[in-house]
């Protein structure tokens, strides 16, 4: 299921000016592309680490390969990674990589004004290759939510631009781990990577408890089978912040006569 | 005990239509589907939440123990990773600082 190349037919039943011209031959197609060219080299190195911390998990070549081409999301496959190698069942790693996933659901929500008219056949599409950095660079180049012809070859110029500097590096890392020792501990920098994610979505104190919670359960949990801990670990996390946002109203609450005597 | 080839295939078909679904989940249906209030809510904890629980262990356990000393270079390298974040906000240069603090502690003094 690799990315289909742009064809002149992709352009369909969009609204473009000219159906003749071939997705890759318009001005935005390159305009994306070259925004995305910027971070290239951070996804390069991004990729490249999580390709030789897939191949060093002791998870079968061929399995790892097949991930890194159809999975195609970065974060979810290292949180995976982890659990693949140790044995856990198949619904945990699902329900890890679903949870990390959530993010792409605000997301989507984000994406739908520009696409519902697009059929079926290009949203999957869409729905493959659209990674965080796409968003981005997409929702800064058309913050207004209205469909526009020039928009589907942006964002196949960007779209093809982050496959493959996600891609090549990665198969790269796959099939050139092996040179580099295990002792070593560079699959560590997988766990790094996924710091720095975690890092990144601390945004307030509540966000920094719940992802205290989250570690320490872990830790506190591992004993159970099945990697069940992560599962432990996530429910407790959940609760604290639901707690945590449910207690502030009420604190709110009591502070409003002095606000209202103002 | 690493997964097998008939259960690693149906784990990362599942992987991937996972990850497609949510990346299409509110356009690749024709109708409008409201975000419940619930589950809006629970984004906000939930991949942070998914994050910590894996990256913890990796950090302080081995082997399934809770390490017992502090010398472990990895402790350092995570350290030395989160503090970098926080200053200058890059992914890949948390990850550069984090192994340039491993490697040599690793290499050189054996933690």
């Amino acid at each position: 299921m690799s990315p289909p190349a742009p064809v002149a037919g992709d352009s369909a039943p969009g609204p473009d000016p000219d159906p003749e011209l071939p997705v890759w031959r318009h001005p935005e197609f390159r305009r994306g592309a070259a925004d995305m060219a910027d971070t290239a080299v951070g996804i390069a190195a991004w990729g490249l680490i999580t390709g030789v911390a897939m191949a060093n998990s002791g998870v079968a070549l061929p399995l790892v390969v097949l991930m890194s081409l159809l999975v195609f999301a970065g974060t979810a496959q290292l949180a995976v990674l982890p659990l693949m190698s140790s044995g856990a069942p198949v619904w945990v790693m699902w329900a890890t990589a679903a949870c990390v996933n959530l993010r792409f659901l605000i997301f989507s929500a984000q994406w739908r004004p520009y696409w519902a008219h697009r059929p079926f056949r290009d949203r999957l599409r869409l729905a493959y290759l659209t990674a965080d950095l796409n968003y981005v660079l997409f929702m800064r180049r058309f913050p207004e939510p209205r469909p526009a012809p020039e928009q589907w070859p942006y964002f196949w110029g960007g779209a093809l631009t982050n496959w493959l500097s996600w891609q090549i590096p990665s198969l790269v890392g796959i099939f050139l781990a092996d040179r580099v020792p295990l002792e070593w501990g560079i699959g560590f920098a997988g766990t790094l990577a996924l710091l720095g994610m975690a890092c990144s979505l601390l945004t307030d104190r509540a966000t920094g408890i719940a992802g205290a919670v989250a570690g320490c359960a872990a830790v506190a949990a591992y004993a159970l089978p099945l990697k069940l801990n992560i599962l432990v670990a996530i429910a407790a996390a959940v609760a604290i912040g639901l707690l945590i946002d449910h207690s502030k109203p009420a604190a709110r609450r009591a502070a409003r006569p002095l606000d209202d005597a103002t | 005990m690493s997964i097998g080839l008939v259960e690693g295939v149906v784990a990362i078909v599942g992987l991937t239509v996972l990850t497609v679904v949510s990346r299409g989940f509110f356009f690749l249906s024709r109708r409008e589907i409201p975000l419940p209030e619930g589950l809006r809510q629970a984004l906000r904890y939930a991949p942070l939440a998914a994050l910590a629980a894996v990256v913890a262990p990796e950090i302080v356990m081995t082997q399934g123990r809770l390490i017992d000393t502090l010398l472990d270079a990895r402790i350092f390298a995570a350290v030395a990773s989160a503090a970098y974040y926080f200053w200058r906000r890059g992914i890949l240069g948390t990850i550069v600082v984090g192994m340039a603090v491993l490697l040599p502690l690793r290499l050189g003094l054996g933690w």
